[in-house]
């Protein structure tokens, strides 16, 4: 049996959580879930580096939080992107479509 | 904004660090949480959920320790958590902690204080604007050694020259200030108008020398220092143009210079007034032509000293006929050009450096030590270190720690060095020889903070590091976990010996060094100054009436001898005008009558004495007789000494021979008698040559003259009666440079006991650091091999041989460490020749002796574990197993 890998592609988590709080605010188990469900399960984000990706995110002032009730309510952290962070995300998004887009071209190319 | 944000997040999180860290707590769990909330709304049971969660996203321990460790600050709580617990550890540990920063600080501290007195004459540059461009000019005598220059040098110097801007002559001045309470005899200098131009600063009051004043019966006017001005006037401005009295005549008080200025040329001054020599040059025989003068001179921008020194040898080499020289003066060995800051250093740099070296020394020591504890201490640790190794601890965060550990120590030990250097610094000032130039800048200033603080982190780190590299190589942390509960010695006890042969080796060069001068301290002592100095008391009076008469100079001092000769207590007491070992040097050539040619002259010591001079000063007379008792100019005496006597008649008897002595224009001296060798300018000086005559038979009078008096005992006891008898005949003279004639002996060998006892101060301690080196090295032997100690003795091996095992390794790192010391010494001994007198630099006494006392020294070091190791029970180790 192989095990499939489950590691997000190294540096695209940042991608990822911009696009995920792109369409509303999220707390961070929000955001993993989003992750694994569009992905249909190839991508799992541990809490480690996902909440230290936030911390890092919101410092670099990509994004925005506050305390809030979940709709279970509960206490957890939601997650917004700022303007910086939207602008942000459009360049990323463009950045990572030429790259993926050359990516394809390479493999598809008879070597 | 972003490092702002930064900054602010990261402070905002170290300063409330319980609220952020309950924070990321929180959101971890609630993270888990919501995770488990989920499986188990699909019907999971909640056990499993929560297990299936922590297999899926690992556990919330980890997750929390990942979002710690992100930003600044968590470097900044890390090393505050190794500082807390550096400083946990060393509580625990009183002894170690004590003996480890007191050894640090004495290092730290020690080499603070030598460098706050080397840095202000080896490491900085003069404190004036253009501090390279400023150059000492001497003349050179025939051995090529440096001579004052004559003001006729100096006046051609400037006129035929084109390297300097300006130029400038100078010599001793020392007026008495009367007028402002007690006559006080002030430090100062004589200048010719350029003198401050030279040194590039200006008056902060009032002005400079007029150029047109410096002439003779040129106008009394006189510069202060600021301190001086401070002292006499209380700083008042309105001085500026009124008058003082100085030596009794109306000085004008020209100027007063900043505050910060230091007179560095020479002696300390403290008031200027101008030379006010005649620049046409008379005569021949005027003071214009006699070897009194220091000249310096500041180049053109853009000349090196070299080039001014072409330049003043090419004027040298080449006499031109509208500036005739004297013969004394010809200027045919060249002219001496150098740095000031080179001229100022010479004699004491050998001094200097020595200390330099001795204290760098003792620094490795005690780093050597330091490094040597924290290694013994880390070997019992290793255990420790693997523990925390296979808990998940990074090596590089080990790594950060122990050298966190080594900072932790050696700032605690700079900070004990500083208070060390703080009293060391005023020890070295009071013990300071008066060849030292710059005293006055000896302080603990900022540049030795800046110093002790690169000392202390420098020590530190390599404190801290050396064991970590020692115990990482010699095994890695893997075994140290096997080995944790076990006592079987490794590799390292190859590092530490070496450790401790460094240390041996370090403080036998020391001690060789101090050795060698307490030696020659003693060679000096055996050393005749040719006269008695015992129950002598010595005194300077200083005619200070301006422009009297000879006659009325040669009263005063008549009748002031006779005055003191009249005290009960008094043996005998002479007068003359200069004294053996205080510091005068007036020299005069001394050329046979019959010599045609004025070359052959030699140089002698001149004194003016009063006839019984040498009865008192108990000097032989080895042929001939005394000086007569009353002059007759037409026919004067003249008494030389021994050296003189021999080189200067070929071998003729000297007595009746006629000299010129001086001026060859005046009648000639009649040798009558020859008397032994004195002393002059320091004990292990050779020069002897010395004419004396009496005053009335020179041709002008002495204004100072040292009064000499031998007593019954208790010459100190004296010295009020004799000012008192001295002031019954004229109360206004000054008497100053008080002293027993012992204490210029010892005072004349000053700077090489100064070397003597900061050497032997380093020498002593580099001793007891490696005693204590050795000790920790074979005590913490003995105690990791306890167990096999203990196994040896159950098996049989007697008490004496459990000694001579323990001792003997002691031993044989302690002799390789001499042979490899006393090695070094031979070759370091070099730097310090200039400082020995009478005995080799490899006198094998000193090397003998270093040898035995540092046995001796860690002898003591390893008896005493190697008791411990004997004393250790048998049964005891065995049951521990």
């Amino acid at each position: 049996m192989t095990e499939h890998r489950t590691d997000v592609i190294q540096g695209t988590l940042d991608l990822l959580i911009l696009k995920m709080l792109s369409a509303a605010p999220l707390h961070g188990y929000g955001i993993t879930k989003r992750i694994e469900q569009i992905s249909q399960g190839v991508f799992k984000v541990n809490p480690g580096s996902l909440l230290t990706a936030l911390k890092r995110m919101e410092r670099a002032g990509l994004l925005d939080s506050e305390w809030r009730n979940t709709e279970k309510s509960r206490r957890a952290k939601y997650y917004r992107l700022t303007k910086t962070g939207r602008r942000q995300l459009e360049v990323e998004a463009e950045d990572w479509d030429r790259r993926a887009r050359a990516v394809g071209r390479l493999l598809k190319a008879e070597a | 904004m972003s490092i702002w944000r930064q900054l602010t997040h990261g402070l905002r999180s170290l300063v409330r660090r319980e609220t952020a860290d309950q924070e990321i707590r929180d959101e971890v769990a609630e993270f888990l949480d919501e995770a488990a909330a989920e499986l188990v709304s699909r019907g999971m049971p909640v056990e499993d959920a929560k297990r299936a969660v922590r297999l899926k996203y690992g556990t919330a321990q980890g997750a929390r320790e990942d979002v710690r460790s992100f930003g600044w600050e968590a470097t900044v709580t890390s090393v505050l958590t190794d500082l807390r617990y550096g400083m946990r550890l060393l509580r625990r540990t009183p002894g170690f902690t004590t003996v480890a920063v007191l050894t640090l600080g004495l290092g730290i501290g020690s080499a603070t204080a030598i460098y706050s007195a080397v840095r202000p004459v080896l490491f900085e540059p003069l404190p004036y604007p253009y501090p390279d461009q400023i150059l000492s000019i001497t003349d050179r005598n025939e051995d090529g050694a440096p001579l004052p220059v004559t003001f006729g040098t100096y006046r051609e110097l400037v006129e035929r020259s084109r390297s300097f801007q300006a130029l400038s002559a100078f010599k001793p001045w020392q007026p008495v200030a009367t007028g402002q309470g007690e006559p006080e005899r002030l430090e100062g200098q004589r200048v010719s108008a350029a003198f401050f131009e030279v040194l590039g600063v200006t008056p902060a009051l009032g002005r400079g020398f007029d150029s047109t004043d410096d002439r003779p019966g040129g106008p009394d006017v006189v510069i202060l220092s600021h301190g001086l001005w401070r002292r006499l006037f209380g700083g008042d401005s309105t001085i500026i143009g009124r008058h003082m009295q100085l030596d009794g005549a109306a000085f004008r008080v020209l100027g007063i210079m900043p505050p910060e200025f230091e007179h560095l040329p020479r002696h300390p001054a403290h008031a200027w007034a101008l030379l006010q020599y005649d620049a046409s040059l008379p005569s021949f025989d005027g003071r214009e032509w006699g070897h009194h003068l220091d000249v310096v001179g500041r180049v053109q921008a853009g000349i090196d000293a070299d080039a001014a020194g072409f330049d003043l040898h090419g004027i040298a080499a080449d006499p031109i006929p509208e500036r005739p020289r004297p013969a004394w003066a010809s200027m045919d060995q060249g002219i001496f050009v150098r740095p000031l800051r080179d001229a100022e250093s010479a004699t004491a740099r050998p001094l200097l450096i020595a200390l330099l070296g001795a204290v760098t020394l003792l620094l490795v020591i005690a780093c050597v030590n330091v490094t040597n504890l924290l290694l013994t201490r880390g070997v019992r640790r290793r255990g420790e270190m693997a523990v925390r190794a296979a808990l998940g601890a990074a090596s590089p965060r080990l790594l950060r720690q122990l050298v966190t550990e080594g900072l932790l120590l050696a700032a605690l030990g700079g900070t004990v060095g500083l208070a060390f250097a703080w009293f060391g610094v005023g020890a070295l000032v009071s013990l300071s020889p008066p060849e030292l130039p710059r005293v006055e800048s000896i302080t603990l200033n900022a540049a030795a903070f800046a110093f002790a603080a690169g000392v202390t982190g420098f020590v530190g780190i390599i404190a801290g590091a050396v064991p970590v590299v020692v115990i990482v190589t010699g095994g890695n942390l893997r075994r140290g976990l096997l080995r944790a509960s076990r006592r079987t010695t490794g590799g390292h006890m190859a590092a530490r010996g070496a450790l401790v042969v460094a240390q041996v080796g370090l403080a036998s060069v020391l001690l060789a060094g101090a050795g060698l001068l307490l030696r020659s301290m003693q060679r000096l002592s055996d050393v005749s100054a040719g006269l008695d100095p015992s129950d002598m008391v010595v005194m300077q009076v200083q005619w200070a009436a301006h422009g009297s008469d000879a006659n009325a100079v040669h009263r005063f001092y008549t009748q002031s001898l006779a005055a003191v000769r009249e005290l009960p207590g008094v043996v005998s007491a002479a007068l003359t005008s200069q004294l053996p070992l205080s510091g005068d040097l007036d020299m005069y050539s001394v050329q046979s009558e019959d010599d045609a040619q004025l070359e052959s002259g030699a140089p002698a010591y001149r004194y003016a004495v009063s006839p019984d001079y040498f009865a008192t000063m108990r000097i032989p007379i080895v042929r001939g007789r005394s000086l007569p008792l009353t002059a007759n100019p037409a026919s004067p005496s003249v008494v030389v000494s021994e050296s003189l006597a021999r080189i200067a008649f070929d071998g003729r008897d000297p007595i009746g021979q006629r000299v010129h002595v001086g001026r060859p224009d005046l009648p000639a001296y009649t040798v009558v008698g020859v008397v032994g060798d004195v002393k002059q300018a320091s004990l292990d000086a050779e020069a002897a040559e010395a004419a004396y005559v009496i005053p009335g038979e020179w041709y002008f009078a002495d204004a100072a003259r040292w009064l000499v008096v031998r007593t019954e005992g208790n010459a100190a006891m004296l010295i009020p009666f004799i000012k008192q008898a001295i002031w019954s005949v004229d109360s206004d003279q000054p008497v100053v440079r008080i002293a027993t004639m012992e204490d210029l002996v010892v005072r004349s060998e000053s700077q090489r006991r100064f070397a003597l006892i900061a050497l032997e101060a380093f020498a002593l301690m580099a001793m007891v650091l490696a005693a204590i080196g050795l000790y920790g090295v074979v005590a913490g032997s003995v105690n990791e091999r306890w167990h096999e100690i203990g196994v040896r003795s159950a098996l049989g091996a007697s008490r004496r041989r459990l000694l001579a095992h323990v001792i003997r390794q002691g031993m044989i790192l302690t002799a390789v460490g001499i042979l490899i010391g006393l090695a070094a010494a031979a070759i370091a001994s070099e730097t310090m020749v200039t400082l020995l007198f009478g005995v080799s630099r490899v006198d094998p006494v000193t090397y003998v002796g270093v040898a035995l006392l540092l046995m001796a020294a860690t002898g003591v070091a390893t008896w005493i574990p190697a008791g411990r190791a004997a004393a250790i029970d048998p049964a005891h180790t065995l049951r521990a197993e």
